[in-house]
């Protein structure tokens, strides 16, 4: 049997958006899939040695449960991005759910690839000494170049 | 039933128990018996995906109490 292989664009840099692929990257890898993630744009939050900074915004996210409802004039306010940011964490932590650290760490250990955009560093002048030094650097034709011969390719 | 190794995935969710069963089973030898407890309901299905896709035979599942308790075979 031949091993089936799975690529993972991770585009977005925010804390509900960042559970995705590597749940799915850890999850592939324990099937026996190849996996390999290419982290671009905002994606590149998500290989910072460390996540603590990742956020997530009640702000133009009217789907985000809320305990009150809540004016998006009141989301606005300073000190709002970090209180969703603690109570989400909170809500993950008390249902088990596994921090996003955590689940990075298993993806490495299941030696899931990770590769982050080189054009991306360069475009937001990104000191790499700031990501884990697990992950690769490279462009859209070296991500392709494994991506066309996978079964699962997705877009986060 | 009998089992060589256990572990208690109990509080946990989506994907910790799969991704533990996994690890769980990379120190086992060929036949031996993981019991594995959740209680994520999620687990139930998921585990027995995780024995199709990986040819690990899902010996039994049963509830009890709002835990799962699951016997896989390693391959």
């Amino acid at each position: 049997m031949t091993t089936k292989k799975m690529a993972i664009i991770a585009t977005k840099g925010t804390l509900d958006m960042a559970y995705p692929p590597f749940i799915l990257a850890s999850t592939a890898a324990a099937l026996g899939y190849e996996v390999q993630v290419f982290f671009t744009f905002y994606g590149l939050q998500l290989l910072r040695k460390d996540l603590s900074d990742v956020m997530i915004s009640p702000l133009a996210n009217p789907a985000m449960p809320m305990p009150v409802p809540m004016p998006v004039m009141v989301q606005m306010l300073p000190g709002m991005e970090s209180m969703a940011t603690m109570m989400m964490k909170q809500k993950l932590k008390k249902h088990g759910v596994a921090s996003l650290t955590e689940l990075r760490d298993l993806c490495l250990e299941a030696e899931v690839k990770f590769i982050a955009c080189q054009m991306t560093v360069d475009l937001f002048e990104f000191d790499k000494s700031e990501f884990i030094e697990q992950c690769e650097y490279g462009g859209a034709a070296m991500f392709l170049g494994f991506a066309g011969d996978t079964d699962i390719c997705l877009f986060v | 039933m009998n089992f060589d190794k256990e572990f208690d995935a109990s509080g946990l969710s989506c994907p910790l128990p799969i991704l533990k069963t996994k690890k769980a089973l990379a120190d086992m030898t060929s036949g031996q018996v993981l019991k594995m407890i959740a209680t994520d309901c999620g687990s139930v299905k998921d585990m027995q995906a995780f024995a199709d896709q990986t040819g690990n035979p899902l010996l039994s599942q049963t509830e009890e109490g709002g835990k799962y308790i699951f016997f896989m075979k390693k391959k």
